[in-house]
């Protein structure tokens, strides 16, 4: 068997479903959780620390059957926003999609705000996003704007 | 405005504001108006606030409803572990109206969220206090003759203080300028420096208060410089009596200048400043009731 030949194999193919392709191999789990695989009945292979040209080493989720609603996908985006997402169809790729982030995150994020409503009632947390391209949200509640980098996940 | 609850002064639009201030200036000629009779307004003051509550109860008083509620969270059943919510929809199954002061923030908005009683925000933690807004409002207008085309400087804490970023938003549709007066650890937060840049309005950040700044100022907004914000005791020596008023210093200051402050003062306003007739805070505070009564009836949906 060739090399190639053996790559190939390493997943099984969907015959219809979603690939979600170009996941940074640390947050693979996390992405994972986000989506609420755990929860689903649905065929799902797992793979991480893929050989990948574009960024070295990458993390890869198939599911069978499932093809997600954009708010329900774009959640992820908080933190694995290159992903790649291939809608397979009859063993094809019919459509490659990209995530970007919701108007609005709901019971995602923890406001970092210790004296937010939030943190002390029992609530979902409520952000809207103000800047897509930065990534910088803003408490729904409190107010208080929220960089990228300092968005912790609940 | 959009909601029947005031959470925040970035919900009011200009109309929302004019007619709010309009409502304010005939209880002024009027305060005993009835047009609260036979309501019931609930004052949830989980956080304590003298000042605030006694002017939102005399409020209600003099437009002929009647007042329950709480002053100490420690009496009520939020100390056995209620939360918010359940204690809200509690209290709405009994009254017209609710006015909340909690010490989280957001916590006025939750529970405009939970019930479909009227929610006055009477202040969330350090985060909005739209009345003290609508009254600074109300008192440059009063002694202005009008809102548009002032000159307002801020001194003191512009980091922190709630009122001074709540008067920027308030005072937006104004085309006010504005110019900001704090030691570089308190300056303002680029995200309201922003917010001026976004709706055009002009502004100018200063260090030194003086002659110079005061001399082209229609309102002088004073806050309080407190101890507990500095991370540099050092600076806060040295900065401490620089952002004070005193009375000689407003000896070649406009005819129309006042001075405001949301009180309560510690030392930024020196004692020999209260007897000249530009001194306004303590009037001030007493628009807080005509502001408060217009905020109440806005919310109902009472035409005066």
């Amino acid at each position: 068997m060739s090399a190639e030949k053996k790559r190939e194999l390493q997943v099984a193919a969907l015959e219809n479903g979603t690939a979600i392709d170009r996941i940074p191999p640390s947050q693979l789990f996390k992405v994972a959780k986000l989506l609420g695989l755990e929860k689903m009945d649905n065929t799902i292979t797992i793979g991480n620390n893929f050989h990948s040209n574009k960024m070295g080493c990458k993390g890869v989720i198939k599911i069978a059957d499932k093809f997600f609603a954009e708010d329900e996908i774009n959640r992820i985006t908080l933190i694995a926003p290159k992903v790649i997402l291939n809608i397979i169809r009859d063993y094809e790729v019919v459509e490659k999609k990209t995530v970007t982030l919701p108007d609005e995150l709901v019971g995602l994020v923890k406001c970092n705000n210790p004296k937010c409503v939030t943190n002390n009632e029992p609530m979902p947390s409520r952000f809207d996003v103000i800047d897509k391209e930065k990534g910088t949200i803003r408490c729904h509640y409190c107010e208080r704007k929220i960089n990228k980098e300092d968005i912790i996940i609940k | 405005m959009k909601s029947k609850s005031l959470v925040s002064i970035d919900q009011c639009s200009k109309e929302d504001i004019l007619r709010i201030l309009d409502n304010a200036r005939k209880f002024e000629e009027n305060p005993n108006r009835k047009v609260l009779e036979g309501k019931v307004a609930a004052t949830l003051f989980f956080e304590p606030s003298t000042r605030t509550r006694l002017s939102f109860e005399t409020a209600v008083n003099r437009l002929g409803g009647r007042v329950v509620g709480f002053q100490d969270a420690s009496t009520t059943s939020s100390s056995k572990g209620e939360t918010l919510k359940d204690t809200i929809l509690m209290v709405s199954n009994y009254v017209d109206l609710i006015i909340m002061r909690h010490h989280l923030e957001g916590a006025a908005r939750y529970a405009s969220e939970v019930t479909d009683i009227p929610i006055i925000n009477a202040g969330d933690g350090a985060n909005q206090h739209p009345s003290q807004t609508m009254l600074d409002l109300y008192s440059i207008q009063k002694t202005q003759g009008k809102l548009t085309d002032l000159n307002i400087t801020m001194v003191g804490d512009l980091k922190y203080g709630r009122t001074v970023h709540s008067l920027i938003v308030g005072m937006s549709h104004f085309n006010p300028t504005f110019h900001f007066v704090a030691p570089d650890e308190l300056r303002m937060p680029d995200e309201y420096k922003n917010f001026c840049d976004e709706h055009g309005i002009k502004y100018y950040e200063h260090t030194t208060f003086d002659e110079e700044v005061i001399n082209l100022s229609d309102i002088l907004y004073m806050t309080r410089v407190q101890r507990e914000r500095f991370t540099d005791l050092e600076e806060y020596e040295r900065v401490k009596n620089v952002y004070i008023l005193r009375n000689k210093m407003l000896e070649g200051s406009r005819e129309n200048l006042r001075i405001l402050h949301p009180l309560p003062r510690v030392n930024e306003i020196a004692y020999d400043v209260d007897d000249n007739p530009k001194a306004y805070y303590i009037q001030q505070a007493r628009n807080g009731l005509f502001a408060r009564q217009a905020i109440i009836c806005e919310v109902l949906g009472i035409n005066i």
